[in-house]
């Protein structure tokens, strides 16, 4: 059941932010901002492009290593999601026909290289997004948003929708559970059982948020959230931020496998 | 139908970023203007239950396949617009960081796509339209049905000039048209049918749910009219002025690097590495050089057209496996450097 593998896939990558490495120690602000750099640069090279994205592997690599974060945990997620863009993708190869290249006789498509190209930019991006995540508790990156000036209403929301996913998960499951134990074979999911089951789900929600407002309220809520500001800028993080932009930049500019590519054949005639 | 980063240009992705942010700031501040405490964890809760809401499945009539609710337009219709958008834009959130749904870059367009046309358009200029103040269950299952599918469609038309103007794709204008919206009409039917039996359900359950909701917006709702009329307008001229700066650069861009290739054709030497770094660093003085701009001028494989060097393209593999090889020793250093110091 899918499920069960959504529910522990949110608590484990949970889990690993919590972990207390250099780069679960740098503020989350910062990873943030290069993440998002990161991205941009990445989406920034035209679609033909392909070895001018390859050194940014590093950064991903990265996150990866230094933040201990097991890759195949990862690495699974990366190979499972999107079809989208693997099928928008996918039709590059059979509409753009013009050859771009020969390698040892074989024509290649500029298809190919494009879609190839589009395959290598969802890597990158989709791995630093759930390794930013993974390295980043997510307290950390509501805290985050909120100094970002981000609406504060919209932080408090991410907060509540996070502490409360959980809950919400177990009891959506207990109710599957209760259905699944009363139904035989395929029964049970037609769409007038889903109705009543998502009408249900609602209501006892809504119930639970009005205990929650009580519970709040005898605890002194006057609609105001504080948000705990544990980190602050250091050194290692203006570092961190200084050196990794400027090695995007250096990567974007030079094409650091042309480069090298031309003086190992060089040096081999 | 999430966007994903890799479709995306840096332009195209910044531009929805920034909009989505601005119709973030504006939902908050319509929501603290007349904002009833209990609606905070109201929406967080929501939120998390429109998530645990996509776990369960259904079987598709006819199809056999199985499916599960957006739920844009069933929290409009229980928190009004603003505080709706707000926690489509928080689920989408949530869902890109930990399921890499689209991506970090494409979270912007997710939410404007979403969000806004369920939140902003479908809802007040459609299903307020049909309902009014006359909640009877028929009028509730047409606006619920026609306001989602108006809401997918807008959305799915949005996905599609999104990645059409990032210039990704290869696919055609129509043909993408063509397949997206049938299959997103679909969808909203049986999505805008479910939203209809879930809002008539509890209404037999707990009419107050859906009745306090739907009355602190009666009166928002009616403040708000004029401001969707500036929303939709600011859309349009953004949707325009994007849409001319692609039809004006894009053609230029093409011609520009077919000429780029015939002309790099006719010379018969290669560029040397250090002319060539030399003539870049000229090119490279923009921080992040123009989208279409840098396909002529980095694209270094493309000069390598059919007739010519295999050379290049041999030199770019070689170079791909080095960078690559470099890349993993620089991981497996930092492990055995982590793993040192631990001991």
């Amino acid at each position: 059941m899918t499920f069960d593998a959504e529910f522990f896939n949110i608590g484990y990558l949970d889990n690993l932010s919590y972990k207390d490495t250099f780069v679960h120690r740098l503020d989350p602000r910062v990873k943030l901002l290069v993440s998002f750099i990161f991205i941009m640069f990445v989406v920034s090279f035209p679609k033909y492009d392909l070895s001018g994205l390859i050194p940014f592997f590093i950064y991903p690599v990265f996150l990866l290593t230094a933040g201990d974060i097991p890759l195949r945990a990862i690495a699974k997620k990366v190979l499972f999601v999107s079809p989208f863009a693997l099928f928008v993708g996918i039709f590059n190869p059979l509409l753009d026909t013009d050859v771009l290249l020969t390698l040892f006789g074989i024509p290649i498509s500029g298809g190919w290289i494009s879609f190839l190209s589009i395959i290598v930019k969802f890597i990158l991006t989709v791995s630093t997004a759930l390794l930013l995540i993974a390295a980043t508790s997510f307290l950390g990156l509501c805290e985050a948003l909120e100094r970002l000036k981000l609406p504060r209403i919209f932080v408090i929301q991410l907060l509540f929708l996070y502490r409360y996913l959980f809950v919400l998960l177990e009891e959506t499951f207990r109710m599957l559970r209760a259905k699944d134990a009363r139904s035989f074979g395929k029964r049970g999911s037609e769409i007038k059982t889903f109705i009543r089951l998502i009408s249900i789900l609602l209501v006892r929600t809504v119930e639970r948020a009005e205990r929650i407002y009580q519970a709040m309220l005898s605890r002194g809520f006057r609609g105001e959230i504080k948000v705990l500001k544990r980190h602050r800028l250091r050194f290692q993080d203006l570092v961190f931020v200084v050196s990794s932009i400027g090695l995007f930049y250096l990567f974007r500019n030079y094409n650091i496998v042309h480069i090298l590519g031309e003086v190992v054949e060089r040096s081999l005639r | 139908m999430h966007m994903a980063d890799a479709l995306l240009s840096p332009a195209v992705g910044g531009t929805f970023w920034a909009g989505t942010l601005g119709a973030i700031a504006y939902a908050a501040k319509k929501l603290r203007e007349n904002l009833d405490d209990r609606f905070i964890p109201l929406m967080g809760v929501l939120g998390a239950f429109i998530f645990a809401g996509q776990m369960i499945n259904f079987t598709i009539p006819g199809t056999g396949s199985s499916g599960h609710i957006g739920g844009g337009m069933l929290l409009a219709i229980l928190l009004g617009p603003y505080a709706a958008f707000l926690v489509i834009a928080s689920v989408l959130t949530i869902q890109a960081l930990f399921f890499a749904d689209g991506g970090l870059l494409a979270l912007g367009a997710n939410i404007w796509n979403l969000g806004i046309y369920p939140c902003f358009i479908a809802y007040p200029l459609i299903y307020r339209f049909i309902v009014r103040n006359r909640n009877t269950p028929s009028r509730i299952t047409i606006a619920s049905i026609l306001s989602v599918v108006f809401g997918l469609e807008l959305g799915a038309l949005s996905v599609v000039l999104q990645t059409k103007i990032s210039g990704i794709t290869e696919l055609p204008f129509g043909t993408f048209v063509i397949v997206m919206l049938p299959i997103h009409l679909a969808i909203g039917v049986v999505e805008g049918f479910i939203t209809a039996g879930v809002v008539n359900y509890v209404r037999t359950l707990r009419p107050d749910i859906i009745e306090h909701v739907e009355g602190v917006k009666a009166l928002s709702s009616s403040v708000s009219m004029k401001k969707i009329v500036i929303v939709f307008a600011i859309f349009t001229v953004l949707a325009g002025g994007i849409f001319s700066w692609f039809a004006s650069t894009y053609p230029d861009g093409l011609e520009w690097s077919i000429e780029k290739i015939y002309g790099k054709a006719e010379i018969p030497e290669r560029q040397t590495p250090v002319s060539e770094i030399l003539s870049e660093t000229q090119k490279k003085t923009a921080i992040l050089p123009d989208y279409s701009l840098p396909s002529a001028g980095k694209g270094e494989e493309k000069p390598s057209w059919p007739s010519v060097d295999t050379i290049t393209s041999l030199s770019g593999l070689l170079g791909g496996i080095m960078v690559l090889a470099v890349v993993v020793i620089f991981g497996i250093g930092i492990k055995v450097i982590r793993k040192l110091r631990r001991t």
